[in-house]
């Protein structure tokens, strides 16, 4: 998965989430259209599912590291043996306890793909409202800009920055969310396009409101149901970025505990001992899954409270 | 139309220039000394003093740029920092792997994806569109690195033995000489791409056959094979066009999880590797490469689209 982004809303079959959700000539009709659309959400089984493996998954990660058993770097059988008394899944490649390092592995691949994704999205929807509201060079240029960072495949252009300044964290957050931003920045434009030619923008210009504040006071409340949907969509992605990275050996350095490079450090004994790669991938599979399923859900929920359904 | 082609095509050459001042500054991010930074600490002077020599590096920015360019434009990329081998030879073997499997996979996955919209469409709100909606929903959202030690996990270890779970070929063996390696790779990929082109494909099939055309061919007695086919699918497939070409494109990226999980011996494996020893010449060139088939499919998609879009092939003659 990762980018191959198409337009959001789009690649989940849902080009009607991507229109803007007020009606003509109010600007909002909700005081808070986003409350409304993730209540609608909530209503609809696929959301519901969806929050119960998302809960599930940050519960292990976040409450994992206090039931662990045993300390995540401590060697306590031999390497890559099975499941025993001792050790409930069994020991890694280097015969430290599975269990207890799936506990405590989870969390920096949280909190690193909901960093990535909040700066994604910042950035995407300033450079995408204000390239709408522009309508001139500034547009093109903004436009120039997102299409050659959308030419990179989202994980070269990490690698690539991982290659001159090493494996950092904050490289990860700020490359994949750079990353993000020019796939949010499209959709947002197109969204906020059709909001620009509305009257009660207009409106605010002839009263003369400052060019800050009818971009983000105008047009923003007017395309929050894309907004959610794509702060779900790219939060997916970058759980799937974030852990590849830690996957291929540049996220999280040993010893530390961290479901991606778990898997790193036994794929080899893989057919010998499963369970520590089993774990990291089942949980990343899930939380993804899950999050897919919520960003669904409101995708529709968005949908239904345009008006419209198919 | 010749306007709007060579319009797109300006637009493709201006995109890839600036992709390549991108990858060219990636060098001049390395921390202190690029050569040092390169060779680590270790290194003794005269390899350093090699490193610079052949990167450039005593010469203005600007100079460096185009020198590095001008190599890039005539096929030499330089020498690996790592093993002292031109680029270009360490990499010719692999990038015919790596397009082996990026072939494989897009044959089996465009038609396989296309069709399955169809049916999806064809069968709206039936079972069979239900369960295809919510598997490519889960599959969508997998990781492929998820989907690759899945199979993995279910055709080379416990459960089926049938292929190798690890790529390896004999030293200078190329891929489609030993077509078993290919097979959990590429079936990766398919699952990786699939559920994106069907997904659009069933939505625009969907609204096609709402449309009067297709009842009128309905009303004209036409059989019901010539109507979704001939009718339906043509005007339905601009949007899967675009789409795949983006998957496509996608997959440049996707191989190197997929090769990483495999050890398959193409050029995203190669990248890691790169990245590994921080051998910026391979780095280098491995990313232009992969941005230049992003910017290729998508200008072959666009001339696409312009072709079987008769407005657009018209318009502008």
């Amino acid at each position: 998965m990762s980018d191959r982004t198409i337009d959001t809303a789009v690649d989940l079959g849902l080009e009607g989430a991507v229109e803007p959700v007020a009606g003509a000539g109010a600007p909002v009709l909700q005081k808070r259209p986003w409350l409304g659309i993730l209540r609608n959400a909530l209503r609809l089984g696929r959301t519901r599912v969806g929050l119960a493996i998302v809960g599930l998954i940050v519960a292990v990660a976040v409450f994992g590291p206090l039931i662990a058993p045993h300390s995540p770097t401590e060697f306590i059988a031999v390497p890559n043996s099975g499941p025993s008394g001792e050790a409930l899944f069994g020991a890694d490649a280097l015969g430290r306890d599975v269990w207890t390092r799936f506990l405590h592995g989870g969390l920096t691949v949280l909190w690193l793909s909901a960093a990535a994704t909040v700066l994604g999205v910042v950035l995407g929807v300033v450079v995408g409202l204000i390239a709408a509201y522009a309508r001139n060079w500034l547009d093109d240029v903004l436009m120039r800009a997102n299409d050659v960072v959308l030419a990179f495949p989202q994980i070269i252009l990490v690698l690539l920055a991982v290659s001159a300044i090493g494996p950092k964290l904050w490289l990860i957050v700020l490359t994949v969310g750079i990353t993000h931003a020019p796939r949010v920045a499209r959709v947002m434009r197109a969204a906020a396009q059709e909001v620009v030619e509305r009257d009660f923008v207009k409106a605010a210009e002839a009263v003369g409101e400052k060019r800050s504040r009818i971009v983000f006071g105008e047009l923003l409340p007017n395309v929050t149901s894309p907004l959610l949907v794509e702060l779900g969509l790219r939060m997916t992605y970058s759980i799937g970025l974030v852990a590849a990275i830690g996957f291929l050996g540049f996220g999280v350095q040993p010893p530390t505990a961290d479901w991606g490079s778990m898997i790193n450090e036994n794929m080899l004994a893989i057919t010998v001992q499963p369970w520590s790669v089993l774990l990291p991938v089942l949980a990343i599979g899930l939380l993804t899954v899950g999050t897919n399923l919520v960003t669904d859900g409101v995708a529709r929920a968005a949908i239904g409270i345009d008006g419209r359904s198919r | 139309m010749r306007k709007l082609v060579v319009r797109r095509l300006a637009l493709g050459v201006l995109t890839l220039w600036l992709i390549s001042l991108v990858v060219f500054a990636a060098v001049l991010a390395l921390p202190g000394d690029a050569a040092t930074a390169i060779l680590g600490r270790e290194a003794t002077p005269d390899r350093v003093a090699a490193l610079r020599d052949q990167l450039n590096l005593d010469d203005s920015v600007v100079s460096q740029y185009l020198q590095w360019l001008g190599g890039v434009l005539t096929g030499s990329f330089g020498t690996s920092a790592a093993t002292q081998e031109p680029v270009r030879d360490l990499l010719s073997a692999r990038v015919g792997n790596s397009a082996f499997l990026v072939l494989v996979a897009s044959l089996v996955a465009i038609p396989l994806s296309i069709g399955l919209g169809v049916w999806m469409a064809m069968k709206r709100d039936k079972p069979v569109d239900h369960v295809g909606s919510t598997t490519t929903l889960v599959l969508a959202a997998l990781p492929e690195f998820v989907i690759g030690i899945g199979l993995v996990f279910i055709f080379a270890t416990g459960v089926f033995n049938w292929f190798p779970a690890v790529s390896l070929l004999p030293p200078g063996e190329k891929a489609w000489q030993d077509p078993q390696v290919v097979v959990l790779p590429a079936a990766t990929l398919v699952l990786a791409v699939t559920p994106y082109i069907s997904r659009i494909m069933r939505g625009s099939m969907v609204e096609v056959l709402e449309s009067e055309y297709v009842t009128m061919a309905r009303l004209k007695g036409l059989s019901e094979r010539t109507v979704i086919w001939r009718h339906a699918v043509p005007n339905a497939i601009v949007p899967a066009i675009q789409v795949a070409a983006l998957q496509l494109a996608w997959m440049a990226g996707g191989v190197v999880v997929v090769e990483s999980v495999f050890s398959y011996p193409g050029i995203g494996a190669a990248l890691v590797d790169a990245v590994d020893n921080r051998d910026m010449p391979v780095v280098q060139t491995v990313t232009m490469l992969a941005a230049g088939v992003y910017v290729l499919l998508n200008l072959l998609a666009d001339l696409a689209t312009i072709l079987v879009t008769p407005k657009l092939r018209t318009a502008a003659r």
